[in-house]
């Protein structure tokens, strides 16, 4: 439709430039412009300058790098993200798969898995507390199943393994419906000529989802990763709710070095190391996972 | 065949409980009485009900001023983005023009930025600016955030409607701003406000940006966080504050179902 309409609407000839789509199109990438690029190059000069003289500087990457909590943070969140993210992409895989069956109910299926997109990291650390803390529901369960006599402290740092596993199972709750999502709409795009043809050619179920689906399921597949691992390294309220600053993480010490000790600069370090470590996992997963010379693209 | 509708029925269930059941659990957290959160052995099923666990969350210093706070706040979002990027989700629908690939990408790379990054650089210059601890300033980030989605629902939206229709309108008389008014706008409405809505919620639910950004005019996220990170708030506190804050997304994800894959959708390619 796009042509013939474009020239409908606009009622001018092909050799003349039609200006109204730019119109159009200028407040967005203006208000981008100032609300994404300026923060974003200002982020690099905070974290690179003496605040008084504006010298460049390095010693709030040093300030940064020599804290205790530094260390902790990048491991966790590397740790958090590289368990939480692949789990969160099978799990949103399963789901996505199941719904395209169509089977009866799978609309409402759909509705109640897609349900915590409209949930808060905050919130989801809210209720998964309710659920692991002393006196919460895993207890009461445990206690009722007669297992335990006397409550299990589940979230402490005696334990910073169990305080782990608790922050990425409320990950997994919580995000993997985005993942689903975006898979879903991905396979709904692939057409279904493509499984049948290979049904007649005497491909079983699994190989089918592993050799067809699959590899045309890639550019979803990439998108969510990417989405989900972005995501992953500014995890900061579920932290909060669950373990403090037990676990210390990359955008809670972006949060701790503003609020707490007032320093902007060391804060912009954070946020320059993270947007680094987003820039390159999306390298990573572009061109190192893109598909080989040949692959068929959809 | 049967063996395989048994095994998509129980896969279905055991992962419909694994979603809904956190929710039902903090509903019956927020309406159970304080002191039977507190108690070991602690019933599963309490054994009253009672409005006492909400009621001290919305009583809380700060707590309803601050949930002002966020619905103005979502509001103005609201109408920012649909300012900002509306025109440019009609732009991407009806036109083809040059650079049009660019400002689709340059939408999606938006979606992916980590905004944790851009909270502390905006608090700096909010305050040379005059905005820091404003609700006009948060709105403004939250903005941001939102512009690629009412962008790719709008764009949808216009997609799905021929064009046709506003044609037939101007051969029978119509000017192309009428037509445009009286024809097509009112089929775009139910996606425009699926829009709407889903802006809503991401500002609701918005904490970071939220945090670094006030001080005084909290909203809700920002209160609850810096209730727990502070003051170290009671339990009680935080699943009725937890509760509160999912309640709107129960209803408004049901509301935009029929987008959410469009929101989504979009991919690198």
């Amino acid at each position: 439709m796009a042509i013939a309409d474009a020239e409908a609407l606009t009622g001018v000839t092909r050799a003349r430039v039609n200006w109204t789509p730019y119109l159009l199109v200028l407040p967005t990438l203006a208000f981008l412009s100032v609300f994404f690029i300026y923060p974003m190059a200002q982020a690099i000069s905070l974290a690179v300058t003496d605040p008084p003289t504006g010298a460049l500087t390095w010693a709030h990457f040093r300030r940064m790098s020599s804290d205790l909590y530094f260390g902790q943070a990048v491991r966790f969140t590397l740790i958090i993200t590289a368990i939480a993210v692949p789990l969160q992409v099978a799990l949103g895989l399963a789901i996505a798969l199941l719904v395209n069956t169509r089977f009866r109910g799978h609309t409402v299926f759909l509705y109640l898995t897609a349900l915590p997109i409209g949930i808060s990291d905050l919130a989801a650390g809210m209720i998964w507390l309710s659920i692991l803390t002393e006196r919460g529901y895993l207890n009461a369960a445990l206690q009722r199943l007669g297992l335990i006599e006397q409550p299990v402290v589940f979230l402490t740092l005696e334990r910073p393994e169990w305080l782990l596993a608790a922050i990425i199972l409320t990950e997994l709750w919580r995000a993997t419906a985005i993942v689903m999502v975006i898979l879903l709409a991905g396979l709904q795009l692939i057409p279904k000529d493509y499984a049948e043809t290979a049904a007649v050619f005497g491909a079983g179920r699994w190989q089918t989802a592993r050799h067809v689906i699959l590899p045309l399921l890639r550019p979803s597949l990439q998108t969510a990763l990417i989405i989900r691992t972005i995501l992953a390294f500014q995890l900061f309220a579920t932290v909060v709710t669950l373990a403090g600053r037990q676990i210390p993480v990359l955008a809670g010490e972006t949060y701790f070095w503003y609020s707490l000790y007032r320093s902007p600069s060391v804060a912009s370090a954070y946020a320059v190391l993270i947007l680094l470590l987003s820039a390159s996992i999306t390298w990573i997963y572009l061109y190192v996972l893109a598909p080989k010379a040949g692959e068929v693209r959809l | 065949m049967r063996v395989r509708l048994v095994g998509i029925y129980g896969a279905a269930l055991v992962i419909g409980t694994w979603v809904a059941a956190p929710l039902l659990l903090i509903a019956l957290a927020a309406f159970t009485p304080r002191n039977i959160l507190y108690e070991w052995p602690r019933p599963l099923w309490p054994r009253a009900f009672s409005l006492d666990t909400m009621l001290f969350f919305l009583r809380s210093t700060g707590v309803w001023a601050s949930t002002l706070n966020s619905v103005v706040v979502a509001g103005l979002t609201i109408g920012l983005a649909f300012l900002i990027a509306a025109p440019t989700g009609y732009a991407l629908a009806r036109y083809r023009f040059r650079g049009k690939g660019a400002v689709q990408l340059s939408i999606l790379v938006v979606k992916m930025f980590p905004a944790t990054v851009l909270s502390i650089p905006l608090a700096v210059a909010f305050i040379r600016w005059g905005l820091y601890d404003t609700l006009i300033g948060v709105a403004i980030v939250h903005t941001a955030l939102s512009i690629p989605f009412v962008t790719v629902i709008v764009t949808s939206v216009f997609v799905g409607i021929s064009y046709e229709l506003e044609e037939a309108a101007m051969t029978l008389g119509s000017n192309r701003l009428r037509a445009f008014l009286r024809v097509t706008l009112p089929m775009a409405v139910p996606g425009l406000a699926a829009a709407a809505i889903f802006t809503f919620v991401l500002s609701w639910n918005e904490v970071f940006a939220a945090t670094i950004l006030t001080l005084d005019h909290r909203t809700l996220p920002a209160l609850i966080v810096d209730s727990v990170i502070s003051a170290g708030a009671p339990l009680h506190f935080r699943f009725a504050g937890g509760f509160f804050m999912v309640m709107p997304a129960v209803v408004i994800i049901f509301l935009i179902r029929r987008y959410l894959l469009t929101l989504w959708g979009v991919t690198v390619r």
